[in-house]
């Protein structure tokens, strides 16, 4: 795939939320601007629709519209994966790619997220492959499951299954390894 | 109490050819370097708005004093050229007066102070008031020709955005100023789409001048020495600042009118008159004032 | 009174009248010749030479004494005569190993084949004014050694390439043109040949900074001086119509060659990596900053975190050129009205907007 059309493909139909916020947001432009980022880049020319669009996402993602002209800077690191998954979700990719994205926040902050990414992701029928170490997320969120080692997949299937039933050594090897709760 | 000045008239008239100097060769840069830079400058116009690179020469001025301009205009112009050097809109200041005595010396061309006499215009931070017609050149002078560059330093991204049409990071900077402040606050250098494809640094002009540029009947040739890059905007072609739908581009007015020529249509100049900070307004472009004076306009003279 | 800013022809003339009385200074001192210019701020030459990038002594002679003392300007004035000079060609690449030296010393062997020369060297003075130089008619003699320089004098990093401890460096023998930095503008990413031409015609100042922070930590390579020699070698070209190289002449240059950290992955054993850095003339701390930066500026090829400055490709040969970056600085003082009035009227404007907000509170989102 040409460099040109992967680049369109990741802000339209594509969405990366990346583990570190940092990496996926503009930090020197608002929280508004950020989201509205990627309606501009596919040309809406028409400041009142972006704005909207803008608070409508804010909301969706749970976060305080009196924060819409701050910089991401200011915000927590469970506010930034928000506004990280609004500015993704505006153009409604098909496909989002996520990477860790609740590695790094504290418990609680991680349950409300995954719950919203649940949520979101159901009713806006997207797409979704996440790349995660932690099994509770796996089972929270995904359907399917690939087990991988050394860039190779072991084992693959419905989650409930993989992880009920596991059959590579080093599948069963993750889900011994969780903690008893 | 303040006294008028106008601007001188006596020099105005456009001067005959000088000597040449000796010892270089005509317009300064050899003819292998000039022909260098006419292909870079057609390719410029075969694709406008497009940054061409070219290797651009030491010039005997210095980097971001108009190196760039003068590279273009030594390329261009030929001993029937006449030749007009404007900087912030006036022939008197300092620079231009360089650059014109520099192809006065190296070129041995015709000069003149008057935008209708010229064949070739070069310009720093100004488009004449007078219309430019299809007989003329207007050279712009560029310090930064990248339209990015404060939004991404770096030249190899900024050259892939352009490759990709990637220009949604522009309108966030007009949508940050919009939402904090409630309208576009750039003043110059506003960036502008040619052609309906490239995004281009129309240099640093007021945005006053910014709609003169679309579909000027005029070529205009952009040079940027220090950055090695030239671009063009062929004669008739569409040049749109950008904007948005519900916060369209408008350009600075003023609630004088100049108090020289009486000029209600033209870019002021303000000038303080006395140490409170008195101030009157002047047309930036002296050419146009002089000639609206000649024609028997006139201002109220300032404050009293 | 209201005056026009008038900078007219007659201002411009006086001002040069009055730059070359004040460049004279008192008439009552003898006048500077070049060749004293030339043998006594020998240094001073080699250094706008280099960074000129024209190897012509009386003329950089010249532009210092025109320039009042002031190098980055007598550096410019080297480089706009360069730009007019016709272009016949390339010249053979030099050969060092063949150098006639004057100095040479290596810091990462005690004593090696044609052993340590220190020549002329501020570097063992006690930095103490000397009084006696102020009376002047000073007339120093060096005694001369009763045997001369060894013959075979082979550079260090050949020494250590017969061993292949260090990285192999394959003679650029393709056939292209090499690229040339005063003919094309530079594309990024750059390639070796683009990034030395840069570096050797950088700001000393640019590259002594640069180079000591990766020294503090910003981009370490661990760098060894492995040889600094400098010295005369004779510069060949090979004119179309004969098809040989002839020797036309011979050139006074600096080299330096910094041995940095080894590197090793899976398929290449560990060796040591260069740092390459050439000066016209005389002008050793300059070299060997170059050779600091080109190591540092290599972290990419070599698959090293590319974070600090030094190792920006981009930042760094951008900024480097003393005459760009001077000119732009002092472009500064060009007028700028037009676009201050742009700013002024917008400002003005923001803040009658702010006081009618302020004036009724309510009013505001």
């Amino acid at each position: 795939m040409s460099e040109a059309r992967r680049r369109l493909l990741m802000r339209t139909d594509w969405g990366i939320v990346y583990q570190n916020a940092r990496d996926g947001l503009r930090m020197k432009v608002s929280a508004g601007a950020n989201v509205g980022e990627r309606l501009m880049a596919i040309g809406d020319r028409h400041y009142g629709h972006i704005r909207a669009e803008a608070v409508d996402w804010l909301e969706r993602v749970e976060m305080d519209l009196g924060r819409i002209d701050d910089l991401p800077a200011t915000f927590s690191g469970g506010m930034q994966q928000r506004l990280q998954i609004a500015r993704n979700l505006v153009t409604k990719p098909r496909l989002v790619f996520m990477d860790e994205p609740t590695s790094g926040l504290d418990v609680s902050v991680q349950a409300r997220l995954l719950d919203l990414i649940r949520g979101l992701v159901g009713s806006l029928g997207i797409a979704c492959v996440v790349v995660t170490h932690d099994l509770g997320v796996v089972r929270l969120l995904s359907h399917r499951l690939m087990v991988m080692k050394g860039g190779d997949v072991v084992e693959h299937g419905l989650t409930d299954q993989v992880l009920d039933d596991p059959q590579h050594p080093y599948t069963q090897l993750l889900v011994s390894s969780i903690l008893p709760v | 109490m303040p006294t008028v000045i106008p601007h001188p008239t006596a020099s105005t008239a456009t001067a005959a050819a000088p000597q040449r100097l000796e010892g270089y060769n005509f317009a300064y840069l050899d003819e292998q370097t000039k022909r260098m830079i006419r292909r870079a400058l057609l390719k410029a116009v075969a694709v406008p708005g497009y940054q061409v690179p070219f290797g651009s020469r030491e010039m005997p001025l210095p980097y971001g004093w108009g190196t760039g301009g003068i590279q273009v205009t030594a390329a261009v112009i030929g001993p029937d050229d006449t030749l007009k050097v404007i900087d912030q809109g006036a022939d008197d200041t300092t620079n231009a007066v360089n650059i014109r005595r520099f192809f006065a010396k190296t070129a041995g061309v015709a000069t003149t102070d008057r935008t209708v006499d010229a064949s070739i215009i070069q310009t720093r931070h100004r488009i004449p008031e007078t219309p430019l017609t299809e007989d003329q050149i207007l050279v712009y002078q560029v310090p930064i020709p990248e339209p990015l560059r404060q939004l991404e330093p770096r030249e190899a991204e900024t050259r892939k955005m352009h490759a990709l049409e990637e220009y949604g990071v522009m309108h966030v900077s007009l949508y940050e100023d919009i939402a904090k402040f409630g309208r576009i606050t750039k003043s110059y250098n506003y960036p502008v789409r040619v052609n309906g494809r490239y995004v281009m640094a129309p240099s640093p002009i007021p945005k006053f001048d910014n709609p003169k540029m679309d579909r000027m009947p005029a070529l205009q040739l952009f040079g940027a020495g220090r950055e090695k890059r030239l671009y063009a905007v062929p004669p008739y072609t569409e040049v749109k600042s950008l904007d948005f739908e519900d916060h369209p581009f408008e350009v600075e007015t003023w609630e004088q009118d100049c108090a020289l020529c009486g000029a209600g249509d033209s870019y002021l100049d303000e000038v303080i008159v006395d140490d409170k900070g008195t101030r009157m307004f002047v047309c930036s472009d002296s050419d146009y004032c002089r000639e609206r004076r000649e024609a028997g306009h006139q201002g109220d003279g300032g404050p009293a | 009174m209201y005056v026009a800013v008038k900078g007219g022809d007659r201002a411009i003339e006086n001002s040069q009248k009055l730059l070359a009385e004040e460049r004279r200074g008192d008439p009552r001192i003898p006048e500077l010749s070049l060749p004293q210019i030339q043998e006594q701020m020998a240094l001073g030459v080699d250094r706008v030479m280099t960074e000129g990038s024209l190897y012509d002594p009386e003329l950089a002679a010249l532009a210092i004494k025109q320039a009042r003392g002031d190098l980055v300007e007598a550096i410019f004035l080297l480089r706009a005569y360069r730009t007019t000079l016709p272009r016949f060609g390339a010249g053979e690449p030099l050969d060092t190993a063949d150098m006639a030296i004057r100095r040479r010393i290596s810091a990462t062997y005690k004593d090696l084949p044609g052993g340590q020369l220190l020549g002329g060297s501020f570097d063992y003075t006690h930095r103490l004014l000397d009084f006696a130089l102020a009376a002047g008619d000073e007339r120093p003699v060096a005694e001369i050694a009763p045997d001369g320089v060894e013959a075979g004098m082979p550079r260090v990093v050949d020494i250590l390439d017969h061993e292949g401890l260090i990285e192999f460096e394959a003679p650029d023998d393709d056939g292209e043109p090499v690229f040339d930095l005063t003919r094309e503008s530079p594309r990024y990413p750059a390639d070796r040949a683009a990034r030395l031409q840069n570096l050797a015609r950088g700001d000393e100042g640019w590259l002594l900074g640069l180079g000591y922070s990766t020294q503090r930590g910003y981009g370490n390579n661990h760098p060894f001086a492995g040889e600094i020699r400098v010295g005369e070698v004779a510069v060949e070209f090979a004119p179309e119509e004969l098809g040989f190289p002839i020797e036309i002449g011979e050139i006074t240059v600096t080299e330096c060659q910094m041995i940095n950290q080894f590197k090793g992955s899976a398929s290449v054993p560990p060796q040591f990596t260069r740092g390459y850095g050439l000066t016209f003339g005389h002008c050793e701390r300059k070299a060997m900053a170059m050779a600091l930066v080109d190591r540092a500026l290599r972290a990419r090829d070599f698959g090293e975190a590319t974070e600090a400055p030094a190792q920006d490709e981009e930042f760094v040969m951008a900024h480097s050129d003393n005459v760009e970056a001077s000119g732009f600085v002092q472009h500064l003082k060009l007028p700028h009205y037009v676009d201050f009035q742009a700013e002024l009227v917008t400002v003005r404007a923001l803040r009658r907007k702010a006081e009618a907000a302020e004036a009724i509170p309510d009013a505001a989102e």
